[in-house]
């Protein structure tokens, strides 16, 4: 297949469109406007619902209904928008319908800046509405890896009845990259048993989230507890690079794993026996193949572009068995490798460096 | 007694399941269930039909429908019920909704659904609180009118002024049909039927927004008996609320058996600040002069 150049914002609604994308509800927010402007042009040719709503509340819910009625619903946004869809999420939770969002980050805390972060790993991983739940969360590092999670984030919306959030941020939406599209897929039409379209030749259907009976309500709540145990038995994804000799062990995700895998070029190219770790999968948090990693390592590096969010998942995983450090940069200020690479070094003992190579930092 | 001369006259809409509701005694919750059941049954459109239902004392209203229902965040009716139309265009759906849910946290979702000229059906009961938190004061609320959140009675000084959302959304170029009714009393409930009817109808017909307000009581939050409800909203709702159709698109009148063989009351001009009865306080002095 051949390689086209797509910038991440359209790789993602190119590769919804082609993953059964039926229904999408948006509004305006920089970095990630141009996915909706993209689905603006797409839908309409293909007679599928494209609608700009009032507000991010609005869209959120227009998603609700949508997916209600049994359609492959979607919206993005970026964190201030994303902010505002956190009470629709609750309700779909709760309700067991799966839709897909996308979150482009943005700097925070308020309207910050346009500028990448990963600021809002705490909301979209600890859940951002109220109650008990998990969303299931993908963070692309690249815009392939961001066409090819999206195309496939319908089935797996589906087959949990949950929410399917493609977590990345501006860089990744800004960037051009070769991408091998995958195919059109025709969309299913069936009746899951569960959705609304009249209640013709079947008793009536209802999608609710209110349960006034506190164990009525608790029995949701283990219900939707054993199907999150069951996503985290069965869904867990990360990816990782040069581990199995290595000291040091650099975890990130998202573009901040593409920084971290250059400066881990460098590090190697000193004699530096360091790896990386990249969860692909937010939650379920690949907790125990970091764990196992743990045992082999002395030390972790955790590289975010926040003050330290995942990095409070990473201590949980290794425990007492290696020391994990962080770095991260606030605000949409992106590192450069060599940041990246300092903070390695410094990280590591000095006998694992080749102190004669002629790409030896000066420090 | 010759039975076989025995009609039905009076049974319980099809639409409408055989369990009891939990609406106080006396509330005209019921009455509008029964009204929008009966067009459900009347147009045959059950069974294509999706309802989404709002928070508030309605909350349940699924519970006693027999169509398909959703339940939506407080204020977003509109939006959800865009989401259902837009994925199934040919099916029937409308929105359930309070003044609190529609008026207050769902303006702008009632707005935008209203000025894109969503082609959904909104029945909007308007009883003047938030029945289900327990009374409090609503956007729709009668200045001096008493409530747990205005206790000495609304002072539209501080609190603003009650907000007609039938004349409000009747100026956007959305809406299709846009008429308010009151169910206090049988000539107008059956008027109110008529329009719930032909708000349907105009779905049916793929001629965009419709929304029927009511004009509804809450005896136990009014602190009134059924009956002196029933007079308040005769004496202190209507002046303020008049009846009347605000927006009637071209085609509908025809469409409908509402016009013109029994005329809808028009639109009166509003009295403003009469308002004087066991739930209200002593009307605010001056507020209208300002
Ligand atoms: C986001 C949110 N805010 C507040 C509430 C609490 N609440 C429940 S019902 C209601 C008022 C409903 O009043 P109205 O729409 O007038 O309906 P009524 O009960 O009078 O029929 C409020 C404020 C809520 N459920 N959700
Ligand atoms: S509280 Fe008021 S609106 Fe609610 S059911 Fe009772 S009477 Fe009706």
């Amino acid at each position: 297949m051949t390689k086209e150049l797509w910038k991440g914002n359209e790789a993602i609604a190119e590769a919804a469109v082609r993953g059964g994308l039926e229904a999408y509800f948006g509004y305006p927010i920089t970095p990630q406007t141009e996915l909706l402007e993209y689905l603006a042009k797409r839908m309409p040719g293909l007679k599928r619902v494209f609608l700009q709503a009032e507000s991010e509340l609005a869209a959120i819910n227009m998603v609700y209904g949508a997916a209600a009625g049994g359609a492959r619903a979607m919206t993005s946004s970026s964190s201030p928008g994303f902010s505002l869809m956190q009470e629709g999420l609750s309700y779909i939770a709760a309700s067991n319908v799966p839709c897909v969002l996308v979150d482009m980050m943005r700097g925070g805390p308020g309207l910050g800046n346009i500028l990448p972060t990963q600021g809002d790993y705490f909301q979209l991983t600890k859940g951002g509405g109220h109650g008990d739940y998990h969303p299931l969360v993908l963070a692309p590092a690249s815009v392939q890896e961001a066409a090819d999670l999206t195309y496939g984030a319908f089935e797996l919306a589906e087959r949990y009845r949950t929410i399917v959030i493609i977590a990345a941020d501006g860089n990744i939406g800004q960037m051009m990259e070769p991408v091998d599209m995958p195919p059109m897929r025709a969309i299913p039409r069936r009746d899951r048993g569960w959705e609304l379209s009249g209640a013709r030749n079947r008793p009536r259907r209802i999608i609710s989230s209110l349960y006034l009976q506190g164990e009525e309500l608790e029995r949701l709540n283990q219900r939707l507890q054993a199907t999150m145990a069951e996503i985290e038995t069965r869904e867990v994804r990360y990816a990782e690079s040069q581990t199995a000799d290595a000291d040091l062990l650099v975890v990130a995700f998202g573009s901040a794993a593409r920084i971290a895998q250059s400066a881990i070029k460098d590090a190697r190219a000193r004699g530096a026996k360091v790896g990386l770790f990249r969860p692909i999968t937010l939650w379920p948090f690949p907790t125990d193949r970091l764990r196992a990693l743990a045992q082999t390592i002395k030390q972790v590096l955790v590289v975010e572009l926040n003050a330290g969010q995942m990095v409070q998942d990473v201590r949980l995983a290794v425990g007492a068995a290696a020391s994990v450090e962080f770095f991260g940069r606030m605000g949409g200020v992106v590192p450069m490798p060599d940041e990246v690479l300092a903070r390695i070094v410094s990280a590591m003992p000095s006998a694992s460096f080749d102190r004669d190579h002629p790409w030896a930092i000066a420090r | 007694m010759n039975t076989d001369t025995l009609q039905v006259v009076y049974e319980r809409p099809a639409a409408l399941l055989p369990v009891v509701t939990h609406y106080c005694p006396g509330c005209t919750h019921g009455v509008v269930h029964r009204l929008v059941a009966e067009v459900l049954d009347e147009l045959g459109i059950r069974d294509i039909t999706i309802g989404v239902a709002s928070v508030g004392c309605s909350v349940f209203a699924y519970n006693y429908f027999d169509c398909d229902f959703a339940q939506a965040p407080h204020g977003r009716a509109p939006a959800m019920a865009t989401g259902v139309k837009r994925v199934h265009p040919d099916r029937i759906v409308f929105t359930y909704q309070g003044d609190g849910d529609l008026a207050a946290i769902g303006t702008a979702e009632i707005v935008h659904a209203a000025t894109r000229g969503e082609n959904i059906t909104v029945i909007f009961v308007n009883n003047g609180v938030y029945g289900m938190t327990g009374g409090q004061m609503a956007p729709t609320t009668l200045p001096g009118m008493r409530t747990t959140s205005s206790p000495s009675g609304r002072d539209v000084g501080t609190m603003g002024y009650p907000v007609r959302m039938s004349e409000l959304l009747s100026q956007l170029d959305g809406p299709a049909y846009i008429v308010r009714r009151a169910v206090h009393e049988p000539g107008h409930i059956h008027r109110a039927r008529r329009a719930i009817k032909t708000a349907f109808q105009v779905q049916q017909h793929a001629m965009g927004f419709s929304m029927v307000e009511l004009l509804s009581t809450c005896p136990v939050n009014w602190n009134l008996t059924p009956s002196e409800s029933l007079k308040v909203v005769e004496e202190q709702m209507i002046p303020y609320f008049p009846l009347g159709d605000f927006k009637v698109a071209a085609g509908v009148k025809e469409l409908s058996d509402e016009h013109p063989s029994r005329q809808a009351q028009p639109a009166e001009t509003a009295v403003i600040g009469k308002a004087r009865s066991p739930i209200f306080g002593k009307a605010t002095a001056g507020v209208f002069g300002r």
